[in-house]
């Protein structure tokens, strides 16, 4: 067990290794165009609503996937941050929901 | 809890008249050991979500056949959730190294945006102090900077000290993950494959900057909806985030 657990194929190793390169170009790579280009007032309002744009991109696909339960679940999660502001508090509470209207639905 | 929700709140009132919700001209971004403990300590809640998804990593990558030591290795230096789980799911014997790297690839060019997005701040940084953050760069301590950020904080460091936690937990929980391994079972009755979700509606609450925000909003939904629906892959968080930031481009008088 504990001598499967330290293992390291070379190969897998490497894949790992290339991966990592990849993903580390995309971290650095948006800063480094625009610290080469000249951002017009514009551009810097496209830039301003991406944060915000980005996470309802990933969100709707991902809960538009899910059922009824999801649904629910975020719709509390949704309610528990507005009213608490605690990010904490509504992730355990949307946990126990989703967990909970699995099971009832 | 009374009195810390009446903070919470006035706090975010704070942050909605801050100077720096115009934007960030004239203010002076810092790189202190300050904004390194900011952003690790406002993370540390989150980062319990983060470690609750590594957990499922973890488990997902025992699976197929990785150690804990290889699992560890592509949490400690890939620092990506979603394009490792994506990654675990396409491995096989043989490895598909040109598959899994494309995904890799496809999955993480929205950091390219999120990082640009960063640049009215980060372009007072240095080049080490701001590439050196980038590589810590994940979705919830990009968020949680953003945020920062834009109440005019003005703290540069916030997210390196923010990705230093999300690195801790997620390298610790995807080591867990891997050692519990077959005890947990199917992470999805304990609502792990939750967590996700669970994250970006808490951030889009805090995101949301009333009216304004509908259109772009309601573009990135559209276009990220019709593209998962057509295209294969994670395309659609490029194409939602891309087509928002083109309609405010258009708007723009």
């Amino acid at each position: 067990m504990t001598e499967g657990a330290l293992s390291l194929d070379p190969l897998v190793v490497g894949v790992i290794l290339a991966m990592a390169l990849v993903t580390a170009l995309t971290k650095v790579g948006g800063l480094w165009l625009l610290s080469r280009i000249e951002v017009s007032e514009r551009a810097e309002a496209g830039l301003s609503v991406l944060p915000g744009a980005i996470v309802i991109a990933i969100l709707g696909p991902e809960l538009a996937d899910g059922g009824p339960a999801e649904w629910g679940a975020a719709g509390v999660v949704l309610l528990v941050t507005w009213r608490t502001g605690s990010i904490l508090a509504a992730l355990c509470a949307g946990i126990a929901a989703v967990v909970l209207l699995r099971g009832l639905l | 809890m009374r009195g810390n929700e009446a903070d919470e709140r006035a706090d975010r009132e704070a942050t909605a008249d801050g100077p720096g919700d115009d934007g960030p001209d004239g203010e002076s971004v810092s790189f202190s050991r300050r904004g390194v403990r900011a952003g690790f300590l406002t993370t540390i809640p989150i980062a319990f979500g983060v470690a609750g998804y590594g957990i499922a990593f973890g488990v997902l990558a025992d699976q197929v056949g990785l150690s804990a030591a290889e699992a560890a290795l592509m949490s400690a230096t890939v620092i990506a959730g979603a394009s490792q789980i994506v990654a675990v799911e396409l491995w096989a014997e043989p490895i598909p190294v040109a598959t899994i790297l494309l995904a890799t690839a496809a999955i993480n060019l929205r950091y390219s945006l999120m990082g640009a997005a960063l640049q009215p701040w980060f372009g007072q940084l240095s080049a080490k102090q701001a590439y050196g953050s980038l590589f810590l760069m994940a979705d919830e301590n990009w968020a949680l900077t953003m945020r920062d950020l834009r109440s005019g904080s003005g703290r540069g460091a916030f997210l390196l000290g923010s990705g230093i936690a999300v690195w801790t937990f997620w390298v610790g929980s995807t080591v867990l993950g891997t050692l519990a391994g077959g005890a947990i079972g199917d992470p999805a009755s304990y609502g792990i494959d939750f967590v996700l979700a669970a994250v970006f509606v808490a951030l889009a609450v805090e995101l949301w900057e009333g009216a304004a925000t509908l259109v772009p909003w309601g573009v990135a939904l559209g276009t990220a909806l019709v593209t998962a629906h057509l295209v294969p892959g994670q395309w659609y968080i490029l194409v939602g985030g891309f087509a928002a930031a083109a309609i405010e481009v258009a708007r723009h008088d």
